[in-house]
């Protein structure tokens, strides 16, 4: 009888040391407690593993089937998903998830290698932090699958169809300006202010300010405020006045270069272009800031010009510009900065009205076109909006679906 | 050498701070010393970030050779320091331009139009779509319809090809007047945060470096 015990006990010693072996590496078990019987969950079934869709590559879609011990207090804590190259390679853990979950997308799989994929049902116990112990089982393999890119992001065709609308109008009232209809556009006092700041500069025989924010080419701000950069220059050019560029991108400073340079060149002055009016001080916002609070207070321009992207040096600066008495043109999209701006400056040009500017200045039909255009876009948004918000507020159709956008 | 950083630190705080009682010598001298070392540490961390571990280890790492393509259009940018060629340079100008332009245009459309649109298509009366009709309670209808309706007049503000006049003027004033609350409202929140910037400049003066605070 007591031999028999013991055979028992060596037995069941040796399989929950099996059972431990098996637990996470990554892990510490505590070596003084062993997995209880009978509490290996049953493995989950169904496993598929394929390329993530909708994507640019580089990610695998897993789906499997719940264990069935996984219910509320079941034997499942957590799937791991483990990953290998080949079949019968070394299979490591890639991720996991809560039990009751029953997929993952493992963003770590190279576009175009092949991978095989098993995921195990983890029961574990743990106190205080300290993993007292762990059984798992495994799946069956599923593979090989390789990630690829797809084209077309099915599930955003929605933005795909409004761009079609939007670029379709502009398209259309570009034609339409170009075959000479003539296209009104409003008054907008800060484009208005334009010459008058310039002339004002001119009658007192100082300088213009133009700076172009703190973003580089990627921006759509700054590309704005340049495009106007090449309208203010064409005009100092005209009247002779020094307009100064300093940047904070080097790639700003090229392209203001030209543009400045070929505003001369328009003005009919390329003699009076000068190589140091646009210069590059620091990439460093606040160093940025601080240098040109010190050339507003030693050179005292009659006008500066702030249009493009800008953050907290704003006020800084429209402050600093304030103080000497120059009159200030500013114009951004960033709502935090705008405030500033319009508490500071003489003219704030709001949002869109900077993207507006190079259209309002320049009175190319190209332009004007493509101004309309957009405007006809928001028509299309106002109406929606107005439609929309009826038909939901009255239970009869949820417009804004339609507009959902999936990241 | 930790208490030679704080003096140094302080010493350049209160230059900087020394330019709202005027321009002087102490100021220009922090002023030049700021420029000239954040230049010269955005050019070391551009070089190693972009030029080192975007472009030379990926190559020399991965054989990413697509990034030669890239290069090469830094390289051509650099051709304007040869005046005969160095109209070239304004290729890789206006690539960045126009993919910029074309990369930016989706994401701005998705952010701006249509996640906007879908936010504020909301229902008026009750909380979501499918709700019994005003089982919201007044406060939600009320900030339901100041969105819905400043987001609409807002709109119209920016109307560009058509006249602000009458009742679409009007439409636009309610708009102008709705961006300036919100306006007045950014401005004391943003204002609050600087002050904790002057705070934080406050406690290194007193506390890190008098030591007046504890």
């Amino acid at each position: 009888m007591r031999l028999t015990t013991a055979l028992f006990l060596t037995l069941f010693l040796t399989m929950s040391a099996a059972t431990a072996q098996e637990a996470d590496s990554s892990l510490t078990v505590d070596s003084t407690f062993i997995a209880p019987p009978d509490v290996t969950p049953v493995m989950v079934k169904n496993l598929s593993a394929r390329d993530n869709p909708n994507d640019a590559g580089g990610s695998i879609l897993i789906k499997w089937d719940l264990s069935v011990d996984d219910i509320e207090g079941g034997k499942v804590t957590h799937y791991q998903i483990l990953r290998a190259e080949t079949s019968e390679g070394e299979f490591e853990e890639v991720g996991e998830v809560p039990s009751g979950n029953s997929q993952f997308i493992d963003n770590r799989a190279d576009r175009g290698r092949e991978f095989y994929y098993k995921v195990a049902a983890v029961n574990q116990r743990k106190q205080e932090g300290k993993l007292l112990w762990q059984v798992r089982s495994e799946s069956a393999l599923s593979g090989p699958v390789k990630s690829t890119a797809q084209w077309f992001d099915m599930r955003r065709l929605n933005v795909f169809v409004g761009m079609i609308i939007l670029c379709g109008l502009i398209i259309i009232y570009i034609n339409r300006a170009k075959s000479g209809k003539p296209i009104f556009i409003r008054k907008i006092a800060g484009l208005d202010a334009v010459e008058e700041a310039v002339g004002r500069a001119t009658e007192m025989g100082k300088k213009i300010f133009f700076i172009p924010g703190i973003s580089d080419m990627d921006n759509v701000q700054t590309l704005a405020g340049i495009t106007i950069l090449g309208k203010v220059a064409q005009m100092a050019a005209e009247y002779e006045t020094w307009i100064e560029v300093p940047v904070s991108r080097s790639l700003v400073m090229v392209a203001a270069k030209e543009i400045v340079k070929e505003a001369y060149v328009k003005a009919g002055r390329p003699d009076a272009f000068h190589e140091d009016q646009v210069h590059y001080l620091t990439d460093d916002q606040f160093g940025y800031a601080a240098a040109i609070d010190g050339m507003f207070i030693r050179e005292k321009p009659a006008t500066v010009f702030f249009l493009g992207n800008f953050y907290a040096e704003s006020l800084i600066l429209a402050e600093t510009g304030n103080s000497i008495g120059a009159i200030q043109i500013a114009g951004t999209g960033q709502q935090t900065q705008l405030p500033f701006f319009v508490a500071a400056c003489d003219y704030t040009l709001i949002g869109e009205e900077l993207f507006a500017a190079s259209a309002y200045l320049s009175r190319e039909p190209k332009l004007l076109g493509s101004l309309k255009g957009q405007d006809m876009g928001k028509a299309i948004i106002l109406l929606a909006l107005l439609a929309g918000i009826i038909l939901e507020s009255f239970n009869i159709f949820q417009l804004s679906q339609f507009f959902s956008v999936i990241e | 050498m930790e208490i030679f950083g704080t003096w140094l630190a302080a010493f350049f705080t209160l230059g900087i701070i020394s330019f709202l009682y005027r321009d002087n010598a102490w100021y220009k001298l922090c002023e030049s010393i700021f420029v000239g070392i954040s230049a010269g540490y955005w050019f070391v961390t551009l070089f190693w970030d972009n030029i080192h571990g975007l472009f030379w280890e990926r190559i020399t790492e991965r054989h990413d050779y697509w990034l030669l393509i890239g290069a090469s259009l830094g390289l051509m940018m650099l051709l304007r320091l040869i005046p005969p060629i160095g109209w070239i340079s304004r290729w890789p100008l206006s690539f960045v331009v126009g993919a910029t332009a074309g990369l930016y245009i989706i994401n701005y459309f998705a952010s701006n139009v249509m996640v906007q649109v879908e936010n504020t298509l909301m229902p008026l009366f009750s909380a979501k779509f499918g709700d019994p009709l005003f089982s919201a309670s007044p406060y939600s209808i009320v900030g339901n319809i100041v969105v819905a309706a400043g987001t609409f007049t807002g709109l119209v503000y920016f109307f560009f090809s058509k006249e602000h006049k009458g009742a679409f003027g009007g439409m636009a004033k309610i708009g102008i007047w709705t961006i300036m609350i919100t306006f007045g409202a950014s401005f004391g929140y943003t204002v609050m945060s600087r002050m904790s910037l002057l705070i934080g400049r406050m406690d290194f003066i007193f506390g890190d470096w008098l030591g007046l605070i504890r």
